[in-house]
């Protein structure tokens, strides 16, 4: 972290906490008799409500989405290339509020907070959540901070799914849908590399069926493993090649079952990374609300019949490289909201990174991005 | 309201009010916007190119990024009142094939393309060269023109399609017609506009 900030960062933010008391139903059939969502906010709330945005995370992500905790923090939040002054969601107009996601390990209840009904953490027993729980309890959030109607729900990949489900279960609730590197449901591939995460964690000596907390040990090597098999599907073949090629760490092949690529390097360093700041639990659900996520099935699996519900304008962008959500899956999105005769534009942006590409500020996206968003400021 | 070039006022005066469309190779947005702010029309334009999405998307039009060449297989059948296609039928690989698409989404097709009949065309093929034209600026090794035709040479595929043109209009590069025109369109006229429909 340099001495100063940024000038185009929301810069020192301080995570706030909200507590809901009335109980939650699930779609699994249970229900949280309260929760607690952990959110970050950048800018300021107009005085009549209208300029909020909701961002939606990814698998991997939380509520801190932008800006800096401390000026000892190496990084700025996950989306720092799209949200600050002058960045495409524009702080200077717009109040951004991003929350961490039920079930996550960031400070929302999830499976380390403690189980009211028998005073110790929810581990395993936390209910599995869905995409459309998640934008229950979002709304709760919108309630308690004042706001009727979102200028736009945002999000990539897991979090496009959320902003697309919001456009569908409150369609009176956001003026603007943007869904970027997502896909209208998983694939077979999808669900088959989820299932892999899952079968490392589970099947890792330390994961105790979830209740490692009580064994005072995490499953480290599975979460690690889930973690690493996670990346490189978040890469594209070209991205790692130019990153990593066949480049060797101490130059030379040691005819041994150790790192000799750097690119094995990289993953490692990942994964171990990775297990000391995630929950494996968290990590198994955010998976199983990413193979359920299908907004079709309530609706005779049509989408178009699904988002004819829409009142929202959509923005959708895919990337070129994106192989683990590939255009033609978010084609599929575009092609229901033309069906249901919805505002929609859809760009597909040439890149290289992967689906990593909705991170990065690549200058095409970022064009796009800020281009749609502006004319959220004009009112449109 | 933004000023129109002239060929886009012929095609924005064939189009009627509260339709729906979709503009193939929609370029900026222009003509959408227009036709969106003086007649409420709504609709979908499709264009390739990033900057002009950009633009496109900054006039409030919808814009859906699509190569043509991949036909129009996102959108169902008789899904448009029109569908608008503006100086982009030379340039793509099957236009037989994208024109029946056109008429499959839509009610009635709407087709601008330069005039290859055109005398200038004509004169420079005699003298042996590939046209340059004005309306096509291009050299034969970097023209995106790839299917180039007379007038006579697309009613005759209209024929042979069993597309019936409703309308015709030949003018020169100013959007002005004149008495020679009229006369002898696939000679004199340097750009042509059609509204078509299925028989």
């Amino acid at each position: 972290m340099p001495d100063t900030l940024p000038a185009d960062s929301v810069g020192l933010i301080k995570p706030q906490q909200l507590a809901f008391d009335i109980p939650l139903e699930l779609d699994c059939g249970r229900s949280l008799p309260g929760f607690e969502l952990v959110y970050e906010t950048y800018g300021e709330l107009n005085t009549d409500a209208s300029n909020a945005i909701l961002i939606c995370h990814a698998l991997s992500g939380d509520h801190h989405a932008a800006g800096y905790h401390s000026m000892e923090d190496r990084k700025p939040g996950w989306w720092e290339s799209c949200i600050g002054p002058g960045k495409p969601i524009d702080t200077n107009h717009f109040f951004v509020v991003s929350a961490n996601n039920l079930g996550g390990c960031k400070g929302s209840t999830g499976p380390m907070s403690i189980n009211p009904a028998k005073n110790k953490p929810y581990g395993p027993d936390f209910p599995i959540v869905t995409v459309k729980d998640w934008v229950r309890s979002q709304a709760r959030l919108a309630d308690a901070l004042g706001i009727d109607q979102w200028a736009a729900v945002i999000g990539g990949s897991l979090g496009g799914m959320q902003a697309m489900q919001w456009a569908i279960d409150f369609p009176q609730r956001l003026r603007h849908c943007v869904v970027i590197a997502a896909a209208p449901k998983l694939s077979a591939q999808n669900i088959g590399f989820n299932e892999v995460a899952r079968q490392a964690i589970m099947s890792d000596p330390e994961f105790h069926q979830g209740h490692y907390y009580e064994h005072n040990v995490i499953p480290r090597r599975g979460l690690m493993l889930a973690r690493m098999l996670g990346h490189i599907t978040y890469l594209s073949d070209e991205s790692m090649r130019s990153k990593f090629g066949r480049d060797l760490r101490e130059g030379k092949l040691n005819f041994g079952f150790d790192v000799d690529f750097q690119v094995e390097s990289y993953l490692r360093y990942q994964g171990q990374s990775f297990v000391e700041k995630f929950d494996a639990n968290t990590y198994l659900l955010m998976t199983k609300a990413l193979d359920y996520f299908d907004p079709a099935a309530d609706y005779d699996n049509d989408l178009a019949q699904a988002l004819s519900r829409a009142q929202a304008q959509f923005m959708v962008v895919s990337f070129t490289s994106d192989w683990r959500f590939a255009p033609k899956r978010s084609k599929e999105i575009v092609k229901a909201l033309l069906d249901s005769q919805k505002n929609v534009s859809y760009a597909e942006i040439e890149a290289h990174h992967g689906h990593d590409a909705f991170l990065i500020p690549i200058p095409d996206y970022l064009e796009v991005f800020s281009t749609y968003m502006n004319r959220l400021k004009a009112g449109a | 309201m933004t000023m129109l070039r002239p060929e886009l006022r012929t095609i924005a005066d064939w189009i009627s009010a509260g339709s729906r469309i979709l503009d193939l190779g929609c370029g900026d947005g222009t003509l959408l916007a227009h036709l969106r702010d003086s007649r409420q029309v709504s609709g979908y334009g499709l264009e390739i190119d990033q900057n002009k999405i950009v633009q496109a998307i900054a006039r409030g039009v919808n814009v859906i990024q699509t190569d043509l060449d991949a036909g129009l297989t996102e959108f169902e059948s008789n899904s448009f009142d029109y569908v608008v296609m503006s100086q982009t039928l030379q340039a793509v690989h099957y236009p037989d094939r994208l024109l029946e698409e056109m008429l499959r989404v839509g009610r009635e097709g709407i087709i601008t393309f330069p005039n290859f009949g055109h005398w200038s065309c004509r004169l420079q093929l005699l003298a042996g060269h590939m046209p340059v034209t004005p309306s096509l600026p291009n050299t034969w090794y970097n023209t995106p023109n790839i299917h180039l035709c007379t007038l006579r040479d697309f009613e005759a595929l209209c024929t042979e399609k069993a597309f019936h043109i409703l309308e015709r209009t030949v003018v020169d590069r100013a959007h002005r017609t004149s008495l020679p025109m009229r006369l002898l369109p696939n000679l004199m006229g340097e750009v042509a506009l059609y509204r078509f429909r299925r028989r």
